[in-house]
């Protein structure tokens, strides 16, 4: 058995404790917001936090998140309000949107330590995520825009 | 997010999105269809009037980014008078009651313009005509807007007329009467995007979210090579994982391959990840097939052999080994792109199950109609029993066309007799797709003494898609246009030939075809023409585009041109307007003025799809040599354009889609297998590649709509590249630019 949070609800699952964060979210606990788009660690698409902090979910086995608290997109708020959720609709960021769960729980992260983000910090930060519909120029707006809103 | 309705204007970072109208209900893709959700009015397939009130709107494209389900329900509202936040936006099923359904060729706007509209219309004109009869005065008497129908002060509501407009005799969409053009509140306006609350919340269904009681996943072994078999294997270790429930064994396809499953052997299991692992587990030897030789970098020699002999003719206008024999100058450079992969973001995923004699897909699919046929003839059943819907597409670019992945679904599904989940792997799908054409071209341009082009030559070789569909290795006729046949020149002596180029690959359309390397390949040419003249870029373009004209058939030296299905009539090739983005583009970017600024520009300019785009880059040589596009600018004219925001969208993700396969793209073969494997060998633009801007500018225009979702993409490469030899004396005639675009050495002049 192993328990976590996920989403800030304890689950206690039986799982094998080496399959991927990624598929026990979205196989066994039914959250599909996370997305499998490589699992190689090398898209960002499959982003979650972990007690906080970034990881990929797709090659983080789930007994690392044993004891910790895992946010997903659907937890990232609690009716879609997040600074970034808001931005991201105000300047109609998504094309397909399947990469976008991923960019904003990476720039939550970013957010969270660094509250007035540069480009450079932006792209440091999101290195890691590709969107092959090509949304970066937006991206990057949307992430100064959801800084201004949660200062306003 | 709020869906009252409410007009705002936000503003940041250069962009603004100014929404016209309030969110429409979007009831997400892939539910399955619920279109009557109350009694009511159903004058046509793509509009319900419930008598509640709510009008719910049918989007029978697919959803990939192009913001199709927030573009034609508007323009159906607006012609009905409907007000989007009292409408629902529902997915239409794969069904041929609902006409064309192929989300390819940027067609969504161009071929639905005029029908949705008298769509739209066709309801409006039975409302009216119920509210008229209610109050016994003419139709044209009473107008319709803000849903509901108007006579002087008196108002009554869609819903209120519902039940008397469905009495009516339905009027042949033919009489019904469009709105004047200045009547359309949704036409050449930023609309909402209906479907971001949805996205950035987690909650859109994609191909690979669809859950069913009981659902099994599968991951399949394929063959590496096209053409390939199972010879034998053993499955043992592969049972043996937890999760792992069964094998199953898909038939090998015969060629040609279609959109026929792979072949292969199915893992299926209780969760992706032991599917995974079962796949891992399973020995198979391989009996690779006719094309276990193919290999890229040798095929390119061959391809570089074929365009220097003479090939078929595709169009001919003069003499133009004469003019080439006497010309004072004779240019020649060959151009030369790789396979391109599609690699959405989403890897194909797609769920079926076989039930009391029916079977139910979900599937991420352009294709909803192919894809149901497909499915259909995999496990036998008659089109009827197969039902297909349609979820959101994680990026698409012409893969999910293809409805290889959900056939496999269909197939699996029968055969475990449980509902099945196909997912595939990244691997999978770089490894198994169907590839942009390879192709290399060869140039030949005659110079006067003056150095004006006195002939043009175009030799081009690819494996056409026609090859994935019958054995062939000659293009079709609709391969011939894409910048081949439909190039204005005003050139005395031009010709084009196609040589010869066999397929040992599925070959597929990626988004602009073979526009990519056409639009490469001339942009460039012109481009060197230009250098080799002292002269500028934008000069030449336009002096080789020639004086404003409507191009006539007989110019271009063809009998007929498939003109992307489109006739010559509404559609003609009008060089004003390819001028004018040039000369937009260049305004934008201050092209005169770029020396005194200190920037170093490149030009490019395509029509495909009907739609004319000029782009120009600025490029910069960061201290390690790497090339970087800090700016571009793109100008693009397709006529009517209903969404101003998507098509500047979609303009902005070309430009990033182009940057990929100018820095990074490109798949190649050994041993009839693709080498690559995931992003780390098949690159992809990334955030700090991007510009710091892109600007564009949509022209403002009557003309019939053309496309929006590709003409984007061709110029791209050719303004990087020729970028590139403005600001380092190096000419680069092959995509992807070497060494990632990281170039340390300069030519000469």
């Amino acid at each position: 058995m192993i328990m976590l949070k996920v989403n800030g609800e304890a689950r206690e699952l039986d799982v094998d404790p080496e399959m991927p964060l990624l598929w026990v979210l979205r196989d066994v606990l039914g959250l599909t917001g996370t997305k499998y788009g490589c699992g190689q660690a090398q898209c960002g698409a499959c982003t979650v936090h972990l007690d906080g902090e970034v990881v990929r979910s797709c090659v983080t086995p789930v007994r690392r998140a044993a004891g910790r608290a895992v946010t997903t997109i659907e937890g990232l708020s609690p009716d879609g309000s997040h600074p970034l959720q808001r931005a991201w609709c105000d300047l109609a960021v998504p094309q397909c949107g399947f990469c976008q769960a991923g960019q904003i729980m990476t720039a939550a992260a970013l957010l969270a330590s660094n509250p007035k983000p540069r480009d450079a910090d932006i792209e440091r930060c999101l290195a890691g995520n590709i969107c092959r519909c090509g949304t970066y120029t937006r991206i990057r707006a949307a992430v100064k825009r959801a800084a201004q809103i949660s200062e306003e | 997010m709020t869906t009252t309705r409410r007009a705002f204007l936000e503003y940041s970072g250069g962009l603004a999105v100014a929404f016209i109208a309030g969110r429409a209900l979007a009831v997400m893709p892939g539910k399955g269809q619920a279109i009557a959700t109350a009694p009511g009015f159903d004058p046509n397939v793509f509009v319900h009037v419930a008598t509640d009130g709510w009008v719910t709107l049918v989007c029978h494209r697919s959803e990939m980014g192009q913001g199709v389900r927030s573009t034609l329900p508007a323009l159906l509202a607006d012609e009905m008078g409907a007000d989007m936040a009292r409408v629902k936006i529902a997915q239409a099923d794969g069904d041929k009651k609902y006409g064309d359904q192929k989300t390819d060729g940027s067609s969504s706007i161009r071929n639905g313009y005029d029908d949705l509209r008298r769509a739209g219309a066709t309801a409006r004109t039975m409302l009216v005509a119920a509210a008229a009869r209610r109050w016994n005065v003419s139709p044209n008497s009473c107008e319709a807007r803000d849903h509901a129908v108007f006579h002087g002060k008196r108002s009554l509501g869609f819903g209120e007329l519902a039940a008397e407009a469905a009495k009516l005799p339905v009027p042949d969409p033919g009489d019904v009467k469009v709105r004047p053009r200045s009547e359309l509140r949704h036409v050449f306006r930023d609309l909402p995007l209906v479907d971001a609350p949805a996205i950035v919340a987690g909650k859109a269904q994609f191909g690979a979210d669809i859950r069913l009681p009981g659902m099994l996943v599968a991951v399949i072994a394929r063959p590496p090579v096209v053409g390939g078999r199972v010879a034998r294997y053993d499955g043992k270790r592969a049972l043996a994982i937890p999760g792992v429930k069964r094998l199953v064994e898909i038939p090998t396809p015969k060629p040609p391959y279609g959109f026929q499953p792979w072949g292969g052997i199915a893992v299926l299991a209780e969760n992706t990840w032991a599917a995974m692992r079962g796949r891992g587990a399973l020995e198979i030897e391989w009996d690779a097939g006719e094309n276990a030789d193919y290999d890229s970098d040798r095929y390119r020699v061959e391809l570089s052999k074929s365009v220097r002999a003479p090939g078929t003719v595709a169009r001919n206008v003069g003499d133009v080994d004469g003019a080439l024999s006497k010309a004072a100058r004779v240019a020649e450079a060959e151009y030369h792109v790789p396979h391109l992969a599609h690699v959405p973001m989403e890897p194909p995923a797609a769920v079926a199950q076989v039930k009391d004699g029916k079977c139910e897909v979900w599937a991420p699919t352009q294709y909803p109609q192919e894809a149901r046929t497909e499915a259909a003839k995999t496990i036998g059943f008659s089109e009827d029993r197969v039902q297909v819907h349609v979820t959101f597409l994680g990026g698409a670019f012409g893969r999910k066309a293809k409805s290889d992945f959900v056939a496999e679904a269909a197939f699996l599904a029968r055969e475990a007799d449980q509902a099945v989940r196909v997912q595939w792997t990244r691997e999978d799908d770089i490894h198994h797709d169907y590839y942009n054409a390879v192709n290399t071209q060869l140039l030949t341009a005659g110079l006067d003494e003056r150095g004006k082009l006195v002939a043009w030559r175009l030799r081009t070789a690819f494996p056409p898609i026609s090859s994935t569909f019958k054995p062939t290795n000659q293009p079709s006729a609709g391969d011939l246009q894409q910048g081949i046949t439909d190039r204005p020149l005003a050139v005395a002596n031009v010709r084009a030939e196609t040589c010869r180029a066999d397929a040992h690959v599925r070959i597929g359309w990626l988004r602009s075809v073979y526009n990519i390397f056409h639009a490469f390949s001339v942009n460039s040419f012109i481009d060197e023409i230009a250098h080799a003249r002292g002269a500028d870029p934008r000069d030449v373009q336009l002096e080789i585009l020639g004086p404003d004209r409507i191009v006539t058939l007989a110019e271009l030296g063809v009998d007929e041109l498939s003109n992307y299905g489109d006739s010559l009539e509404k559609h003609p090739i009008d060089t004003a307007r390819w001028r004018r983005v040039i000369e937009r583009a260049t305004t934008m970017a201050r092209w005169d003025q770029r020396r005194a600024d200190g920037r170093v520009l490149g030009l490019a300019a395509h029509r495909s799809f009907l739609t004319y785009v000029a782009v120009v880059v600025s490029v910069v040589r960061n201290g390690d040599g790497q090339i970087a596009v800090d700016e571009a600018w793109v100008a693009a004219d397709a006529g009517i354009v209903v969404n101003r925001e998507r098509a500047r969208s979609q303009m902005e993700g070309a430009v990033i889609f182009g940057m990929s396969h100018t820095f990074h793209g490109g798949a190649t073969m050994k041993h009839g297998a693709t080498v690559q494997s995931g992003f780390h060998d098949y690159r992809l633009a990334r955030i700090a590649e991007a510009p710091n801007r892109i600007s564009v500018d949509i022209a403002q225009s009557d003309a019939p709509p053309g496309g929006i979702g590709e003409p984007g993409v061709p110029p791209v490469a050719p303004a990087i590249a020729n970028a590139v030899f403005a600001l380092t004396g190096l000419r680069f005639r092959e995509l992807p630019l070497p060494d990632g675009g990281r170039v340390l050495k300069s030519g000469g002049p």
